[in-house]
């Protein structure tokens, strides 16, 4: 029986992570050949690479998703966009990721290339090399296919220092563009719900947008990636780490109408709905207006906008002045979001 | 988005505020019970009471259908997936509501009961269908809003001559709810609200003359409201005036869906597999006559009720929550010792602080009273 790897037929197999020919063959076959670079060539159990002097910043995520393909991305280069963007929201310029497979046992093998050819090209892409992996199968009903573990690591400006502790009353509040996108298009697959409207995951990575608002403001205070349970829950985290409140402005908000309809259908609120290819920053007053400018010329920072600024406030509220007059808190989410009944 | 913002535009909302500012008489307190919890979640969603006199006060009333469902019948849900091992089919908001002992069909679902979370009831009959060697039970739980898919469901799980599939069936009516409601101030001789914002889905469904004894019986104003800031807005403005003209009508503000004798056929499809229970429990408001739904003998086989034994429930409400107050518009949530300090909606005590549109997670979530 031959050992190569069948990527039309064939499925993941449990002696596909046993550590003999048939898991080396996978991953010659497969990894090595997608994620081709010198230092995963070089076929030692790590990394060896030259770092510039100066500071390093590093970050890992694991990648749970349902379905694992989904209109604008799949699994594969969500796992590459969530750990390079964690690495740009410090202002970093990111160099090596290292990516964990744990694998379900009759996982076809078919779609397992699709995952690792949309990584490698999403890893092109963000001009991170994938420098190092592991691969392990666990037995049928004990995984959900495929879940990925990414570690990533890049440089740091001598001149840019982005963090929460920098985040200061009288900051604006920006964001890069619209949002919910990804969240609603992974629940319109989940729930078989079907919406008329094209929605497509936001999926991207933001390095190069980071880099040209670095560029324009390296003194910018603070960044991160509205990722699971959204703006809201982002910002509700900085005004805690920070301890500060915050004051948004919702006709500022940029939430696509395709999002806001499927909202309005499912009872949800586009402010808890997660991004994968947006970001929150916070600069100086000052800085503001040049930074939208710079982030709106950028095609990935196109709809960006002010969106509200910070707040002395001792209990940490974030507050909304709604479209319709009136002011709400827009508190952290309690448990998944879950639509109404009637 | 047609249809959604003309409904939010914060013009129009400042010109009805500045109406209802002009036309409530400063010597009157006008009190308005929202009775849906979608109108309390849109109401703080939008920040509406910013923009009210101070003597215009919303109440909020028995309106969601999560938070009137009695322990007991929570936990004869989570019995059913437990020990009767069904696939049990949920709404959402559902599986988060504690029952006895703090369980709820979440942690059943953690610890191994296979509890879905659904959209609509077909779901449940897909499942079955997939599933024919799995009992499939639907926990159906509304108003006159959600009663029609669930007899839809009935009618087609007896057409198709299923033998895995039934209803637990808990659904309730909104006359009777009202007249828990005003019927006890009455008798006492006392007013508690001097209007009521009316439900607007299930008035899609029973049409708006369901309102007309129970406005002339109690005397108060009833305006059935849309669900967007600017319905409800408008709805109290409505309110206003019957108020100072000293009328009680139904007026009907959500007059795009609601029309006076509602939706025929979901009413007739709800009365071929549906009848009236003699009396049901509510949270707040107690046993109440005629006040829900049983599924019909004829339909006996998909009724989960017969179909599995059910334990009486050990189920005991915490003596300090003050939901059932709260239910009744007897109380604010803010009123309540447990909430923002050991009630939230992390760890929801009461069903109130459950569900988005419960008063109490509306008024933690959105207000500035914490």
């Amino acid at each position: 029986m031959s050992l190569d790897p069948d990527f039309r037929h064939g499925c993941v197999e449990l002696i596909h992570g046993g550590g003999g020919r048939a898991m080396r063959r996978l991953i010659d076959a497969l990894f090595l050949q997608a994620f081709d670079n010198p230092l995963l060539r070089a076929g030692d159990d790590q990394a060896c690479f030259q770092v510039a002097p100066g500071r390093m910043v590093m970050t890992t995520d694991s990648h749970v998703i349902s379905p694992l393909f989904f209109p604008g991305g799949d699994i594969g280069a969500l796992a590459v966009h969530g750990t390079v963007n964690d690495v740009c929201m410090a202002g970093a310029v990111p160099l090596y990721l290292s990516a964990a497979f744990i694998l379900e046992e009759g996982f076809p093998l078919s779609d397992l290339r699709r995952i690792v050819l949309s990584m490698a090209e999403a890893a092109r892409e963000a001009g991170v090399a994938i420098v190092t992996g592991d691969t392990k199968v666990v037995e049928r009903g004990k995984g959900d296919g495929v879940f990925i573990t990414t570690t990533g690591v890049g440089r740091l400006p001598e001149n840019v220092s982005c963090s929460v502790a920098r985040v200061a009353i009288g900051d604006r509040i920006l964001v890069s563009g619209c949002l919910g996108d990804h969240g609603v298009a992974i629940l319109s697959q989940r729930e078989n719900l079907e919406f008329e409207a094209d929605l497509r995951s936001d999926s991207q990575s933001l390095h190069d947008l980071v880099a040209t608002m670095i560029a324009v403001d390296p003194g910018l205070h603070c960044m991160r990636d509205p990722t699971r349970g959204g703006l809201a829950a982002t910002l509700n985290e900085i005004a805690q780490q920070a301890q500060v409140g915050m004051r948004l402005r919702e006709n500022a908000i940029p939430v696509r109408q395709e999002v806001r309809a499927a909202c309005e259908f499912l009872g949800l609120d586009p402010l808890y709905i997660a991004n994968e290819g947006k970001l929150i920053a916070f600069c100086a007053p000052e800085q503001a207006d040049a930074l939208l400018q710079a982030m709106r010329s950028h095609p990935k920072g196109r709809d960006a906008a002010i969106i509200g600024e910070v707040i002395e406030d001792p209990r940490c509220f974030v507050r909304l002045r709604t479209g319709f007059g009136g002011e709400r808190v827009v508190d952290w989410r309690s448990g998944d979001p879950l639509p109404r009944i009637c | 988005m047609k249809y959604i913002d003309e409904f939010r535009n914060g013009d129009y909302a400042a010109e009805v505020a500045r109406r209802i500012h002009a036309e409530a008489d400063p010597e009157r307190r006008y009190r308005f019970m929202e009775f849906c919890g979608g109108h309390t979640h849109t109401l703080f969603r939008y920040g509406i009471p910013d923009l009210l006199p101070a003597n215009v006060k919303m109440i909020h009333g028995p309106g969601c259908p999560v938070c009137v469902l009695p322990m007991a019948r929570i936990d004869a849900a989570i019995e059913l997936a437990v020990r009767h091992q069904v696939v049990l089919c949920s709404y959402g908001d559902m599986l988060r509501v504690p029952g006895a002992h703090r369980t709820s069909l979440q942690k059943a679902k953690s610890q191994g009961a296979d509890v879905r979370m659904l959209y609509s009831p077909a779901d449940a009959l897909r499942i079955a269908l997939e599933n024919p060697q799995r009992q499939v039970v639907f926990f159906a739980i509304g108003f006159e809003t959600t009663t029609p898919p669930t007899a839809a469901v009935l009618l087609k799980a007896q057409e198709l001559k299923l033998r895995n599939f039934s209803v637990f069936c808990n659904h309730v009516l909104t006359p009777p709810a009202i007249t828990g409601i005003l019927e006890p101030a009455q008798q006492a001789g006392e007013r508690i609200i001097e209007g009521l914002v009316g439900p607007g889905h299930v008035s899609v469904i029973t049409g708006g003359g369901a309102y007309d004894s129970l406005a002339r019986r109690y005397r108060t104003p009833i305006v059935i409201a849309g669900f967007e800031p600017l319905d409800i807005l408008h709805s109290i403005l409505l309110l206003v005036r019957q108020c100072n003209a000293g009328r009680y009508d139904v007026e009907n503000q959500y007059s795009r869906a609601v029309t006076a004798s509602g939706n025929a056929k979901a009413q007739s499809m709800a009365a071929r597999t549906m009848t009236l229970r003699d009396s049901f429990e509510w949270r707040g408001l107690g046993w109440m006559p005629h006040s829900a739904l049983r599924i019909r003998p004829e339909f006996a086989d998909y009724d989960a009720e017969r179909r599995f034994e059910l334990s009486p429930s050990e189920a005991r409400e915490n003596k300090a929550c003050e939901c059932p107050a709260v239910l009744r518009g007897a109380k604010a949530p803010t009123d309540c010792k447990l909430f923002a300090t050991v009630c939230t909606p992390d760890n929801p005590i009461g069903a109130c602080m459950v569900s988005s549109e419960g008063a109490c997670a509306a008024h933690y979530s959105y207000g500035h009273t914490r």
